[in-house]
């Protein structure tokens, strides 16, 4: 992507409250016209900061923001023509929910007739037709989302804003809702940049996914990616199960690494070389639970280890199955119901092994 | 339908007792709790609240003090007329030494001519001379002349219809004076002389005085009260003590604080003539007049403003100005049309309570208020206290009433009392 | 049991309970406060307490409202007040309302030295059948000395706004400044009361109020009109002129006394019906109007003592050394122009006046 496509620049963003210590470091984030771009991380991460400063909300430190190109550190939010959705709607009570969404279109200085059709138009979108003489307060939660969505599309933005916006949803609305959110920015065409700290959502939804931690982007890279392919042990941490080693490398490879597993002289696994120095360095060891083969073929498989099944929980499309390996006895397999599975019980014994490609050599991140 | 009815009336609980009457059984334990628990405060508020009220009204219409002081001559009096051109008959006369002479051993008579007074000057001066002089006369052939030979007024025809107009148990003549209205001797009704009308004009002033000073409050309470809901809570807990600081000095040291500070040869004006904004002789009368009385008084009941505005500011989320913001209102468009009609509960509450404060203070108007700046409430006092018209002050106290419970109504209609957050 | 020790055991008991009855005895005495009560508890509460171990006297200064509040605590059927000291007109009125106790003034009080009965010692301060005269006062104006080159010298300045312009206090009530307007106004002092029993004289007199009207404080409390004086608030002050005698001689304030049309009026005691320590009260009396004390009192306050026989016992301040008579109201030099208080007029016209004085203030 070159910078010329970029809707949104964060250039050197620096931001801190008291003086005395970053929120956010030094950011560094394009994001692209028509993307959808979630700021994932923990909170306290700098990622609603980042948000609030492109709202115009929190002023940056350091650094310069621009938006379609033109520097807007001192543009004040109503002139920068950001939609925002706030993590409790911030629907205004007094007012109905055509009230709310006609709210942008009369300090517009819109006409009647055409705030009535932007109203009906956005109500007939997110299919709240016949509630527009409500108050928010006699709506259900996932109603005044809905009307909270529909009143920052209103006035037609280029960029939407999105504060955890669906925080206070149960899951199953959630969900339903993530898909509606989502085909709106696809049908809309628009710019989204979304804040969650639910690693599954913002799976979900993104086209690109920056992951905060400690002022800083860790990692941004679309989902797939991201879970795929994490650059450090906390990306790999934070998005999707993991299960890790920490240990020593003794032999570099090239392309592998063969590292020593701490509280083990028994072995050593073979991983793939990402974030890790040479000989000598300690390295984390990353590997999904999907990634994992029970009972292989003897030799089949560079990594094979003798585990004992310690707990098994039966999740109907797969077997959640806790071993411990390697001196770890928080190690995770989900082994897939199929027809010819492999049958453990606990407290038996069975060989699991993992190719060196699956299991990521990442800095020692603890 | 029918079945249905049936169906419903046949459900009993287990051991057969109808379901309707087992839950008020059920609700009865509770609501008999409930009435326990209230009933010290119901209590509590009927003596020390409901009784006075009654009392006061009883008060503003009562005047049994005629046929207590003149038992036989109200009895005798209503064979006269009251358009009648003669004074009453002797029967009267000799009825009216008959109860002037006991009233006046018994010391109480003056009490008679000092309510008569109420309604025409002179009479507690005849009451006083004629009880000074019937103790030493023995009962007379002739009451009519040894009567009016102690004073010409008992032959006059005034006094005696005076005497009839306010010979029953009940009154209408202090609600008459509160608005400065009078019965004249054939008994019509008028205005009172331009200069001796004084509290129509003063339950304008009262009311004037307390909008005036229920805006200030507002127009100064509601920055302080928005700085208070935005800071950080510990900062905030801080300058609420600040803001209750009144409350805890008494109000003779306030006042005393107020002359120091507004009088002529106080510190606002010695500041203001030393950096010269003033000239010495143009010195700022800010005590002991209108003025005295707003800054005083604004200044005891703002925190009255402040807390309802506070409770209700702090509800109020940021984001909702934000979303406005965010959304292209201009900031003072999103304070108009988001942040302040959000606080119009808390504004409601504290201005009903500043206001309903306003109308019944006095303690503050006497002190700092001079004679422009004092308020109805002051001649209530005054009445109750000092020329003990009790009537007087009641009758002007029931009217006060009226006005407040008016007022709160009209708010009910206009901005609706449900819409009133005291916190 | 033998008789005799019964009796001594049942004396024994009733000394007792007659013992603690004395030792509880309180009695509320209803004063002016300030430089007055201070007066007062000097020559007569301390002496008669250090006299009567068994006696407490308790001061209370609410003596400016005392006839409405002693009215209300009778309407009440709760009268907590053993002795209150009022103005002639008040205790008049008060009298006639059987209020307060009737007094045998030659039964009750103490003759002078000589043996001169206390009827013929108080003489025609005695203005009605309840009240026991203590003191002549006066009330009178005081001016600031630093303010005007040639000082006021007569009522009528007091009203001259041109010649001695800033603000008067002056007392919240209509007498005497009805009295005073008229005076101002060109009436002789002597036939003030003949012009004020009229409509026109009253009339008169307000007319002539409302040329100082906005230029009026008007003061409740006997603190006040001092308090103005001293912070220059105010250019003339009235006052009772005990205050502004200690304004001036104590206290050092740069004031005057401006004694021409002052108003001399009398003060004393009433006993309020139902007192609850009438018989103790009556004990108390006997001392504190004898010769002697009401002589002590000039000791401590420039006011004058209305028995005859005291007159010559009157020295100098206690505390200041001052000779105290040139101080007295009712000095000679003081006396030229004075008012002598109607105090009959003014207990028939009261209440008609007070109401038409709030009236007018409140315009």
């Amino acid at each position: 992507m070159s910078n010329d496509d970029a809707l949104v620049r964060f250039v050197d963003i620096q931001k801190s409250y008291d003086g005395e210590s970053l929120v956010v470091k030094s950011l560094n984030l394009d994001v692209a016209n028509g993307e959808f771009l979630t700021m994932l991380g923990p909170s306290g991460s700098g990622k609603t900061t980042c948000l609030m400063m492109l709202a115009g909300f929190e002023p940056a430190t350091h650094g310069e923001i621009f938006y379609k190109g033109n520097p807007i550190n001192r543009v004040p939010p109503h002139k920068r023509g950001i939609g925002m959705v706030f993590q409790n709607y911030a629907l205004f009570p007094h007012m109905t929910v055509a009230e709310n969404l006609a709210f942008p279109l009369q300090v517009r200085d819109m006409s009647k007739s055409e705030q009535e059709e932007r109203v009906n138009r956005a109500l007939d979108m997110v299919e709240l037709g016949p509630l527009g003489d409500r108050r928010p307060a006699q709506l259900s939660g996932g109603q005044q989302q809905r009307v909270a969505v529909a009143r920052s599309l209103v006035f037609d933005p280029d960029l939407v804003l999105m504060d955890e916006p669906l925080g206070a949803l149960d899951k199953n609305l959630r969900e339903k809702m993530q898909y509606e959110i989502k085909h709106i920015h696809e049908n809309l065409g628009l710019t989204v940049v979304y804040v969650t700290h639910d690693q599954s959502e913002a799976l979900t939804m993104s086209n690109r996914i920056a992951v905060f931690d400690d002022g800083i982007i860790q990692q941004c890279a679309p989902p797939e990616v991201l879970y795929e392919k994490p650059d450090n042990a906390f990306c790999a941490n934070f998005i999707g199960e993991n299960n890790r080693f920490l240990g020593k490398v003794i032999e570099d490879n090239g392309d592998t690494v063969k590292v020593d597993i701490d509280n083990n002289n028994a072995g050593a696994v073979v991983a793939k070389k990402v974030n890790v120095g040479g000989v000598g360095d300690r390295s984390t060891l990353s590997l999904r639970p999907e990634r994992v083969t029970v009972n292989p073929e003897p030799g089949s498989l560079p990594n094979i280890f003798e585990g004992v099944a310690e707990e098994l929980i039966y999740l109907g499309d797969h077997i959640r199955t806790r071993f411990t390996v390697l001196g770890h006895n928080d190690f995770i397999v989900k082994i897939p119901n199929s027809a010819d599975h492999a049958h453990l019980q606990e407290g038996g014994t069975a060989n699991i092994g993992w190719t060196a490609e699956d299991c990521r050599a990442l800095d020692p991140s603890d | 339908m029918a079945d249905a009815e049936a169906e419903t009336e046949l459900i009993t609980t287990a051991d057969g007792i109808p379901l309707k009457q087992a839950l008020k059984k059920a609700l009865w334990q509770r609501k008999k709790t409930a009435l326990l628990l209230v009933s010290p405060l119901f209590l509590f508020v009927l003596i020390t609240f409901l009784i006075p009220i009654f009392d006061m009204l009883t008060r503003s219409v009562d005047n049994s003090i005629a046929g207590e002081q003149f038992p036989s001559v109200v009895v005798e009096i209503q064979r006269w007329d009251l358009d009648s051109s003669e004074i009453p008959d002797e029967t009267t006369f000799q009825a009216l030494f008959k109860d002037f002479k006991a009233g006046a051993e018994r010391k109480t008579i003056s009490r008679l001519g000092r309510r008569l007074n109420y309604e025409m000057s002179g009479m507690s001066g005849l009451f006083r001379k004629t009880a000074r002089k019937i103790k030493k006369l023995e009962a007379p052939e002739a009451a009519t002349e040894v009567m009016i030979a102690i004073d010409k007024k008992w032959g006059k025809l005034d006094t005696w219809r005076l005497i009839k107009r306010e010979s029953g148990n009940y009154t209408n003549s202090y609600y008459l004076a509160a608005i400065d209205a009078e019965k004249l001797s054939d008994g019509s009704l008028a205005m009172k002389a331009e200069d001796r009308q004084v509290y129509v004009a003063l339950f304008w002033r009262t009311i004037r005085l307390s909008i005036t000073i229920t805006i200030l409050t507002i127009l100064l309470g509601y920055p302080i009260a928005y700085l208070l809901a935005t800071l950080k809570t510990k900062t905030s807990n801080m300058l609420i003590i600040l803001v209750l600081l009144p409350f805890w000095t008494s109000l003779l040291v306030r006042t005393s604080a107020w002359i120091a500070l507004l009088q002529k040869e106080g510190v606002i004006n010695d500041i203001l003539v030393a950096i010269g904004v003033l000239n010495d002789d143009s010195r700022l009368a800010m005590i002991h007049n209108e003025a005295g009385t707003i800054i005083a008084m604004t200044h005891i009941l703002l925190p009255f403003m402040i807390l309802p505005l506070f409770s209700v500011m702090k509800t109020i989320p940021p984001s909702w100005v934000r979303a406005a913001r965010s959304m292209g209102a201009t900031p003072f468009t999103a304070f108009r049309r988001v942040y302040l009609p959000n606080t119009i509960a808390g504004i409601g509450a504290g201005g009903i309570l500043v206001f309903i404060l306003a109308i019944g203070y006095y303690i503050t108007p006497a002190l700092v208020g001079g004679t422009k700046g004092t308020l109805i409430s002051n001649f209530i006092a005054y009445h109750v206290s000092t020329s003990l018209n009790w009537g007087l002050a009641a009758a002007l106290g029931t009217i006060l009433l009226l006005l407040v419970l008016a007022l709160y109504i009209l708010y009910d209609k206009v901005v609706g009392i449900s819409n009133m957050k005291l916190g | 049991m033998n008789k005799l020790l019964k009796q001594t055991l049942l004396a024994t008991v009733a000394a007792g309970v007659v013992a603690t009855a004395q030792a509880e005895t309180t009695m509320v005495i209803v004063s002016w406060g300030g430089a007055y009560t201070k007066s007062q508890q000097r020559a007569y509460h301390q002496p008669y307490m250090d006299a009567n171990p068994g006696i407490t006297i308790v001061n209370d200064d609410s003596a400016s409202e005392g006839a409405s509040k002693l009215r209300a605590q009778v309407e009440a059927g709760n009268v907590t007040w053993d002795l209150l000291d009022a103005e002639a007109p008040n205790a008049i009125t008060l009298c006639d309302e059987g209020l307060v106790e009737e007094i045998n003034f030659d039964k009750d009080l103490a003759p002078a030295p000589d043996g001169t009965p206390a009827s013929v010692d108080f003489g025609k301060s005695l203005v009605s059948d309840c009240f026991i005269p203590q003191i002549a006062y006066s009330t009178t104006l005081g001016y600031r000395s630093d303010i005007f080159d040639v000082g006021p010298t007569k009522m009528a300045d007091v009203f001259d706004l041109k010649k001695f312009p800033g603000k008067r206090a002056l007392e919240k009530r209509p007498d005497p400044n009805l009295e005073w307007a008229l005076i101002a106004d060109g009436v002789d002092p002597k036939d003030v009361y003949k012009v004020l029993d009229t409509e026109e004289g009253i009339d008169r007199a307000f007319k002539k109020l409302d040329t100082i009207k906005d230029q009026v404080i008007w003061w409740t409390k006997g603190s006040q009109p001092m308090q103005l004086l001293a912070d220059g608030e105010v250019a003339f002050g009235s006052g009772y002129n005990g205050r502004l005698f200690e304004a001036i001689e104590v206290d050092k304030q740069p004031i005057k006394m401006l004694w021409d049309a002052q108003a001399i009026q009398l003060d004393g005691w009433v006993v309020p019906k139902g007192a609850p320590h009438k018989e103790e009260v009556m004990k108390y009396l006997r001392f504190a109007t004898d010769t002697q004390r009401l002589a002590d009192q000039a000791k401590f306050i420039s006011y004058g003592p209305l028995r005859a026989s005291s007159a010559p016992m009157v020295g100098k301040h206690a505390d200041l050394g001052i000779d105290m008579g040139p101080h007295m109201p009712t000095a000679p030099a003081n006396m030229k122009g004075a008012i002598f208080y109607d105090f009959e007029w003014w207990a028939d016209n009261k209440d008609d006046l007070a109401e038409r004085f709030e009236s007018w203030l409140a315009k």
